[in-house]
């Protein structure tokens, strides 16, 4: 396959980016995109240009480290991390806009990096639970409902990859802080912070400078794994709970 | 099981505090507002429906409006009521819109090179819808309330009258419309995410909620565009 590729070239967080126009060869299709972009940097590197970064990890859809905004989707066409996203999504000669999470809570490193600390000051507001520390409690001790386990699991399948946050017409993290608010006040094991995490998480959120939920539902739709916009709605529900009950205290 | 909690020693603000200086919270008191708007419509409408039954029910549909309440409240109070009930929830509802908006706007300050439409067209438009709808409202009360932007021979307590003045004019009849028609995109967005917003909506829920939300949207749009209509056919006159 040949290739055009329009990437977002960014020196630094202060400087001005732009797009940059390059041509691939030779691509395949069995290629993922992260070594479609790595044939067009080994390239790079020859000629003596500087390579595009972008971040990756596992490679294998579960870390959550790979993003990119490949055509105006969040990790591409397929519903899936952009690591898993194959060149058979695409067609000889195509021409592919590559940009970088857009968000002021996710500002610009290089190129395609950005910086999402902000997710993990979020999670250190209330993404946890307070468990005694040795050993591992007995399991039949904290009886957990199936329903409960599965609806508990959905919500962990979140990676935090952030790329609700891109999709999201106003860069909002609702259904980021949503999947964890809902994998944790669902289980008995959370029920002690459950009205001070949904409260701390969503005031982060906001103290972060993302935007707010208007339910355009396209963070559910980017998503890689699935999380349900429903998973929003829990949400509000559970701070709006907390927001009464911690009223009373 | 003992749990080793860290013991807070700071007090969290008053529930109100922390309504308003939330993101989630400006949604609830949009929904809560919209919601009473919603309602207040719905009666609206079907009292405009009576219209097609004369001049003198109309009008004396009008004027019970004036008297309903008695002889517990004076003369209009109800009304009177319904119209601070209205304007709180007009002011609340388009200040924490402005403040979301503006919120929404900040987080996303560089835009994407490769444009897509995102959302559906009713998603999409709720901003310039609800600007459209305040507008609207503005001229409406000023028209039919006041009558100081009345086409014709404003008469107070002549609604049937008043009312096939406005829609004699063709600028009467395509404000109206047009604001109709946003309104009906308002409702059908509007109505599901209040749902949200409040906690009521689910998977098993939503085909529920997203047909009320249709249904309610229709309904309203065209029982409000049927009195400009008939005006327009000479069906009422």
């Amino acid at each position: 396959m040949k290739l055009t590729l329009r990437v977002w070239r960014q020196k630094n967080a202060d400087e001005p980016g732009a797009m940059s126009t390059y041509q691939v060869d030779d691509i395949s299709q069995d290629m993922s995109f992260l070594e479609m972009l790595d044939t067009l940097n080994e390239e790079l590197t020859l000629k003596g240009e500087d390579p595009v970064a972008f971040d990756h990890d596992c490679r294998e859809g579960i870390c959550g480290a790979c993003s990119l905004v490949i055509n105006g989707d969040a990790h591409g066409p397929e519903r899936t991390t952009t690591c898993q996203l194959h060149m058979r999504s695409f067609s000889d000669g195509d021409t592919i806009d590559i940009e970088p999470w857009r968000a002021s809570a996710f500002p610009v490193i290089k190129d395609l990096v950005v910086d999402r600390t902000a997710f993990d000051r979020v999670i250190q507001s209330g993404g946890y639970i307070s468990a005694p520390t040795g050993t591992a409690p007995e399991a039949h001790a904290t009886p957990v409902p199936k329903p409960d386990a599965d609806y508990a699991f959905e919500n962990a399948e979140c990676i935090g990859c952030g790329a609700c946050v891109a999709a999201c017409p106003n860069g909002s993290a609702m259904l980021f802080t949503a999947a964890k608010v809902s994998h944790l006040n669902v289980l008995p094991q959370g029920a002690p912070e459950r009205e001070s995490r949904v409260l701390d998480m969503v005031a982060t959120m906001d103290a972060e400078g993302f935007g707010g939920c208007t339910l355009a539902g396209e963070c559910a739709t980017a998503c890689p794994k699935g999380i349900p916009l429903f998973s929003i709605t829990n949400m509000n529900k559970e701070w709006l709970r907390a927001t009464r009950k911690s009223g009373k205290r | 099981m003992l749990m080793a909690l860290a013991t807070r020693t700071d007090r969290r603000p008053s529930t109100i505090r922390t309504l308003w200086d939330s993101s989630v919270g400006k949604k609830t008191v949009m929904a809560v507002t919209g919601l009473i708007m919603l309602g207040y419509l719905v009666a609206h409408m079907a009292g405009n429906l009576k219209i097609f039954f004369g001049p003198g029910d109309f009008n004396g549909y009008a004027h019970w409006l004036r008297t309903m309440g008695e002889p517990v409240l004076h003369y209009e109070w109800a009304l009177w009521i319904v119209r601070f009930v209205l304007l709180a929830a007009v002011i609340l509802h388009a200040v924490s819109a402005a403040q979301l908006s503006r919120r929404d706007i900040k987080a996303r300050p560089v835009k994407y090179v490769h444009k897509r439409p995102r959302a559906s067209y009713a998603t999409r438009t709720m901003r310039w819808g609800g600007i459209i709808l305040a507008l609207f409202i503005v001229w409406h009360i000023l028209d039919l309330t006041t009558g100081t932007v009345h086409a014709g021979d404003f008469q107070h307590g002549q609604a049937y009258q008043n009312v096939v003045g406005t829609f004699s004019t063709w600028y009467g009849n395509t404000i109206y419309i047009v604001a109709m028609v946003a309104l009906g995109l308002h409702i059908q967005h509007g109505f599901w995410s209040a749902a949200q917003t409040l906690g009521a909506g689910s998977r098993n829920r939503d085909r529920l909620l997203k047909t009320v939300a249709n249904v309610l949207a229709l309904v309203l749009t065209l029982g409000f565009i049927a009195v400009p209509v008939a005006v327009m056919t000479g069906l009422v006159s």
